[in-house]
């Protein structure tokens, strides 16, 4: 079995891509995880859908923790100047409008087309959309950040995906445990490929067929 | 004058009958939930309740969004108590895949009805219906289930989809202090949909950590307008966060 890399080390490569100034939204899981790893010399500014803009990380200790700053994902988070507090209405305006530079969200598929499908799965009967179709929809630029595969095996980046939609032609870049694929107008396009991996073992992971990026490189890690 | 101040959540909520359309603010977690008024309405067990909420509960028996995961009073309560006909949410399901809340059991066995909502487009059908529109356009949904059935319309080369206004018989919200007056002021990620929902029901019912006498709040910070505002109660000091 080939060696795939972490949720941190996904996480690592994600927040490569944040610009210094960029205004953010973590989804939970690996994308919460993101937030420890934006490179040193930039500042970025993390929005959090329940109304917060300018948070900073958990805090060290629990005495340090405060009840009233909590984040989406239900963790505490420190104060930082210039943070400041507003309501859902402004907080998805934010969002819709297009004030927010970049959301990383999960995902349980991604089409060649950008196409995302994160909230549920037929089997389940039910599911929660939450904040997910807003940001799919609103932010400037889209990132997945998952699992290339499911544990199964089975492919997560299709032709077209089967679970209900989130957003459609949304998707941006796919950073997964293998891989970061670029969706382009033309199809999907491999820039890189985790170490100890070729474009072809990536391929073979993937069902539609992939570009390779002439400036094709293994993830820095 | 009418006196907004009630001595207990039993009293103020009190007169909400069977039917009735409830909205429940916050986000979701401890600070932002109306826990006592939530716990009397329980109490006082109207039914058949269509609730619009950003959530159906569980997180608080969870303890995910709380210090420390301590337990908190949500949504779930009304649900147990077979009080909710009808939710309109963003967050119907557990978070937690293999522990299934009260809800989603209802509704997979055919017992309550779910209006699904992304949190953006419910936050902003409240906002509508408490400033008087009708509806608005948006691009959220498009493409997926939440656009079946509804009116579509390209405005500036995008797709959006028509989104009707909601408002409430009663909206049950938590702030951090009101005066007696109800102007509302809120602490940290409090705000939430409370001071949405706070506009955008008949009857607006506040619980708060405290009540100050008017002229205490500097006009400059209040968040909500007392003019939203109908009952306040105060957290009695053994049950303050």
């Amino acid at each position: 079995m080939k060696e795939r890399l972490d949720r941190q080390t996904i996480a690592f490569r994600v927040a490569k891509e944040f610009p210094d100034g960029a205004v953010v939204n973590l989804g939970g899981g690996i994308p919460t995880l993101a937030a420890n790893f934006v490179p040193e010399g930039r500042t970025v500014i993390f929005h959090a859908e329940n109304g917060v803009l300018g948070f900073g990380g958990v805090p060290g200790s629990r005495e340090e923790e405060n009840p009233y700053f909590l984040g989406a994902n239900g963790l505490p988070f420190s104060a930082l100047p210039g943070m400041s507090f507003f309501h859902h209405a402004d907080s998805f305006a934010m969002i819709r409008g297009g004030h927010i530079d970049i959301t990383v969200l999960g995902a349980l598929q991604v089409s060649e087309t950008g196409d995302l499908a994160n909230w549920t799965f037929p089997e389940r009967g039910i599911g929660n959309i939450g904040g997910a179709m807003d940001l799919a929809a609103g932010c400037a630029r889209v990132i997945v950040a998952m699992e290339h595969t499911t544990p199964k095996g089975q492919v997560k980046i299709l032709r077209k995906c089967s679970y209900p939609l989130t957003a459609s032609r949304c998707v941006d870049l796919i950073i997964t445990d293998i891989a970061v694929v670029q969706v382009t107008p033309e199809g999907l396009v491999l820039k890189e490929t985790a170490p100890g991996w070729t474009p072809e073992e990536v391929q073979a992971c993937t069902e539609p067929k992939m570009q390779i990026s002439p400036d094709l490189k293994e993830i820095e890690l | 004058m009418k006196n907004k101040v009630y001595d207990t959540f039993r009293e103020a909520v009190a007169d909400i009958p069977e039917g009735a359309t409830v909205m429940i603010g916050g986000f979701g977690h401890a600070i932002d939930k109306p826990q006592n008024l939530i716990t009397a309405l329980r109490d006082q067990g109207a039914k058949n309740l269509t609730m619009i909420a950003n959530g159906a509960g569980q997180a608080g028996r969870l303890g995910i969004g709380s210090l420390g995961g301590k337990p908190f009073v949500d949504e779930e309560v009304l649900l147990e108590n077979r009080q909710v006909r009808k939710a309109i949410c963003s967050v119907p399901a557990s978070l937690v895949m293999s522990k299934p809340n009260a809800f989603e059991k209802q509704y997979l066995a055919g017992e309550v009805e779910l209006e699904y909502v992304p949190q953006g487009t419910l936050v902003e059908r409240i906002r509508a219906g408490g400033a008087g529109l009708g509806g608005f356009y948006t691009p959220t949904g498009v493409g997926t289930l939440v656009e079946k059935g509804k009116e579509k319309r390209t405005i500036d080369g995008r797709e959006m989809v028509l989104e009707f206004a909601l408002r409430a018989d009663y909206a049950l919200i938590k702030a951090y202090c009101a005066d007696t007056m109800g102007n509302l002021v809120y602490r940290g990620i409090m705000r939430s949909f409370n001071a949405i929902m706070a506009t955008a029901a008949k009857v607006t019912i506040v619980e708060v950590e405290r009540i100050a006498q008017a002229g205490e709040l500097d006009p400059e910070i209040v968040v909500t307008p007392g003019i939203f505002i109908d009952r306040v109660v105060e957290i009695p000091r053994e049950k303050k966060p």
